[in-house]
């Protein structure tokens, strides 16, 4: 097998330097109730080109050159080149958890560029090594919360990624923290403040809201904060399209911002994996789940950087600890500070303001649901027909259409959310707008739409 | 003598935001086939910043050479033997790489519906189907995003899974020996945490088991091979002791590298276990994830797993949300596919009779490197190991040496170290997972090294407690680190 690196006679010595006379005899200590009495009924190794040829195989099953107007926390933009070149070095690629400084300054020093890079961009004063994703951080950032306040009940908006709430409820249910959601204004896509008002109470640890909402909306976070900080919660800003950041004014009166990088060069990939992030403020910083990395010195004096603060964690603190998290998403992590590194301050802007245009160029023909500010994806109504039939007609033209609402949001269920990236071409934009009008599409006729 | 390795330059490198200067790109967007729109007038504006103060601006090439250049500052098991014992540190297949790479799979998009997703729906498929039977459990999840995610995962299923049956009961057991991410878990999924001691040899002790299982005992948390690298032979036995007071074994399968196509938790009395893919399977670590951390379940358990569930639907893959036992959701969207496509093209690679050869090539390893080492290093545990061996840093003590200086003396000799004072049920332990992936000459180096350093420890004590000598970055102080927190970078 191409992944053992012995010859049958090196086996052999090893073997007999070990005292052994057979493989078989490395296991006879395991009770015989135990053992696998026959062999795994996987079927046998296969070369490289055949994993290959697996491989495009089930990928040709998929969709394949298809423009895509999905977001709904998973975007489509595009990953320059560098990002793979570097997370391709094996020292970055085949190293461990940067337990040991001495060696392993290059993860360490960029994931400290990495947590400032963060910081910079949510006005945050302190930023973690990553989490696993924009959707276990938000639990996180909630415990996070409730540690800090000594309170234990969450209030969390409906405009936040229905599939983040769900996470929230499922971690919520076993530690005693009732979670409560709260509503949005059926006219601007934005947070009901009045409603929040009513459900926050005094033993609320964190008020959850998303910037970007689910719905594409720039929300009412300065509002939230006032409410949640009148009450003596914690502000907690979710953001799932960090592209945003780069024209967004920083969501600087949370107390803590627990977000999704995935735009930030990490592939679509079926849903993972990504990397998410928790910042928070100076005085939260021991409260914070996961790695954090640190600057020193070596005993030359000179600058390194290490694993810091670990006492939160659970390889010192056990059943005590902040999380149960083990490590982060050093390598997707590092692909988003490739990302940041390659566009910068100004290319991030630019790239934003791009999002920006596209997605408004693709909403000047189509009506908007909501009359809130959006950034690159928005929800529209379809008019006569449900939105599924609309997505098969583009279908046939090789274009994946919106996200039907119906199934997070019962009361949207003729609603459509569509997203437009720099990666949008305006033919297809335009062919998206056309299927949307209510006669121009029309009724599709039930073989024609068969895929 | 220091055989392995020879001292090189290596180039130094500022922060990015040191190297940067205003004007300075590495990107061109494509002109904008669309108006341009104001940003004032479309957000509002008081929702537009200004800029992103101190981000950094470089050029393409600064870029590729800062990156690079903080790459030569990193061991990995490119270079060599990683032994980190319980990391399964084993060679990461490159084209697990390509193939996860694949445009149709890479730029998947979650919401994709089903009819353009079935590739997707048919890897995750297969590697539920493999893991199913290379652990002898009935049902797996591939929704855990890490080890520590799956246990908790596991846990959430026990509690529902008791909670339907009427208490989901107070408390977890957990052996002296277990990584710390067992009892955190147990306390995040709301369960009071009691550490059992293991018996003289290391292993479960039966007879407290049995003392200490009662109505309020949820599960056992167990890993096996435990963290000495030595078989719970009561595995059984265990299983029973706690089914009939109506608890449950968990198993922490951050060890199953040395029981693939050897022996199946599910044959032996485990009722859920996670699996870590970047360890058995190959996927790599990458500075420290993505993961990917499988939950698989007995029969029993199955209604609880976490939704959506993949379901077969005539000829076609379909997902059920609608599951009204699920503990729901763990994280957003199906898992981390990504890491199921390199850990299904390692299964495919190996296929059934390579996965057993890697499990007995991995225990050979471990085997040889005990028999060479034992004459210099304590054994505290003197069981049959199997894929790693844990020594202890008593004799090296008595000249002031411990564990730890002994860890980095290694990487003098080109050597990452091994995993350091872990398990805590040894004092001073050196443990060492060599795993299958390293041949004869390079486990020769290794022991020649540790034997080397046993003898400095004699000679030259000094020499061991100040390593590392030839790295570019020496002994670093984590104590001022924890003191004094910097955590991001700031003008100066």
């Amino acid at each position: 097998m191409r992944y053992l690196p012995k010859s049958d006679s090196e086996r052999r010595q090893m073997l007999e330097a070990c005292g052994v006379s057979s493989p078989e005899e490395l296991f006879s200590h395991l009770p015989e109730a135990v053992r696998l009495k026959r062999p795994l009924e996987l079927a046998p190794g296969i070369s490289e080109y055949e994993i290959v040829q697996y491989f495009r195989d089930r990928a040709a099953e998929n969709a394949n050159g298809h423009a895509c107007f999905l977001g709904a926390g998973v975007y489509n933009h595009y990953r320059p080149v560098l990002v793979d070149t570097v997370v391709s070095r094996g020292e970055f690629l085949t190293s461990y958890t940067p337990y040991q400084a001495e060696i392993a300054q290059g993860t360490l020093t960029s994931i400290f560029e990495f947590q400032t890079m963060i910081c910079q961009l949510t006005g945050m004063d302190v930023a973690n090594a990553s989490m696993y994703d924009g959707s276990t951080a938000v639990p996180e950032a909630a415990m996070m919360a409730g540690r800090a306040t000594g309170r234990n009940r969450v209030v969390i908006a409906r405009t936040v990624h229905p599939e983040y709430r769900e996470v929230l409820h499922t971690y919520a249910r076993h530690q005693g923290m009732p979670v409560e959601e709260f509503g949005y204004l059926p006219e601007t896509g934005t947070i009901d403040l009045e409603d929040l008002e009513r459900k926050l109470d005094d033993l609320t640890a964190a008020v959850i809201v998303q910037s970007p909402n689910f719905f594409g909306i720039v929300d009412q976070v300065k509002a939230a904060a006032e409410i949640a900080h009148r009450r003596g919660a914690l502000l907690i800003v979710v953001f799932t399209e960090a592209v945003s950041l780069g024209i967004l004014e920083p969501p600087a009166d949370a107390d803590i911002v627990a977000g999704e990088l995935q735009s930030f060069a990490i592939s679509p990939s079926y849903g993972g994996p990504y990397a998410g992030i928790i910042a928070t403020r100076e005085k939260f910083m021991r409260q914070v789940p996961g790695r954090l990395v640190g600057q020193t010195v070596d005993s030359r004096g000179k600058r390194a950087f290490c694993l810091t603060l670990s006492t939160r964690e659970q390889h010192i603190r056990r059943e005590k600890a902040t999380s149960n998290i083990c490590t982060n998403q050093a390598l997707i992590a590092l692909m988003a500070t490739v990302f940041m590194t390659v566009y910068g301050k100004q290319g991030l802007r630019e790239l934003a303001a791009q999002n920006l245009a596209k997605a408004h160029y693709l909403a000047a023909t189509i009506t908007p649901r909501f009359s809130g500010p959006f950034f690159n994806e928005f929800v529209t109504t379809v008019e006569g027909r449900p939105p599924d039939e609309v997505n098969k007609f583009l279908l046939k033209k090789k274009i994946i259409g919106g996200l039907p609402l119906g199934r997070f949001y019962p009361e949207l269920a003729d609603c459509m959310l569509l997203c437009a990236t720099e990666m949008s071409k305006r033919a297809d934009m335009d062919l998206v707008a056309q299927a949307l009008v209510p006669a121009a599409s029309g009724r599709v006729p039930a073989e024609e739409v068969a895929l | 003598m220091i055989t392995k390795v020879t001292p090189h330059l290596s180039q130094n490198e500022v922060l990015l935001f040191e190297r940067s200067s205003p004007g300075k790109k590495a990107y061109q967007l494509p002109e904008l086939d669309v108006p341009a729109v104001d940003p004032a007038e479309a957000l509002g504006t008081g929702n537009v910043r200004s800029e992103i103060p101190g981000f950094p601006e470089v050029s393409e090439v600064e870029a590729i050479r800062h990156f690079t250049r903080l790459s030569t500052w990193n061991y990995a098991i490119d270079y060599g033997m990683y032994p980190l014992g319980s990391c399964t540190m084993k060679y990461n297949p490159r084209i697990n790489e390509l193939v996860a790479r694949t445009e149709g799979l890479a730029w998947a998009h979650p919401y994709q519906p089903d009819a353009l997703a079935q590739g997707c729906m048919e890897v995750m498929a297969c590697v539920e189907a493999a893991l199913i039977e290379i652990t002898g459990m009935d049902a797996v999840t591939l929704q855990p995003a890490a080890g520590a995610h799956g246990e908790l995962t596991g846990i959430l299923l026990i509690r529902a899974f008791l909670q339907k049956r009427g208490n989901p009961r107070k408390k977890i057991l957990i052996p002296d020996s277990a990584h710390g991410t067992n009892p955190a878990t147990a306390a995040i999924a709301g369960y009071t945490v009691e550490n059992i001691p293991s018996s003289s040899t290391g292993v479960l002790d039966l007879g407290v088991l049995e003392r200490s299982v009662d109505r309020d005992v949820a599960a056992l948390m167990v890993t096996n091979p435990n963290t000495l690298g030595v078989f719970e032979d009561n595995i059984m036995q265990a299983s029973e002791i706690l089914h009939n007071k109506g608890a449950m074994l968990y198993m922490d399968g951050a060890n199953m590298n040395a029981l693939v196509g050897i022996a199946r938790p599910g044959d032996f009395g485990v009722d859920v276990m996670h699996l870590n893919l970047h360890k058995t399977f190959s996927t790599p670590h990458g500075g420290g994830g993505p993961g990917a951390g499988p939950v698989a379940v007995k029969k029993a358990l199955e209604p609880f797993l976490p939704v959506p569930r993949l379901r077969r639907a005539g000829k076609k893959w379909a997902y059920d949300y609608k599951r009204k036992h699920s503990i729901g959701r763990v994280k957003a969207f199906y898992g981390n596919f990504g890491v199921l496509v390199r850990a299904l093209a390692y299964i495919l690679a190996h296929g059934g009779p390579g996965l057993r050869n890697a499990t007995v090539d991995a225990v050979l390893n471990a085997v040889y490197i005990r028999k060479h080492l034992e004459p210099y290093y304590e054994l505290p545990y003197s069981q049959l190991n199997m894929h790693e061996v844990v020594f202890s840093d008593h004799r090296q003590t008595q000249a002031g040496v411990h564990t730890g200086d002994i860890a980095k003396r290694l990487i003098d000799y080109g050597f990452h170290p091994y995993t350091v004072s872990f398990p805590l049920i040894v004092h001073g332990a050196l443990m060492i997972e060599p795993t299958e992936t390293e041949g004869k000459r390079e486990l020769d180096h290794f022991i020649d090294a540790m034997i080397s350093i046993a003898k400095e420890v004699e000679s030259d004590p000094q020499l061991v407690k100040t390593a590392p000598h030839g790295t570019r970055t020496s002994r670093v102080d984590e104590v001022t680190a924890a003191r004094k927190p910097i955590l991001r970078w700031k003008p100066a």
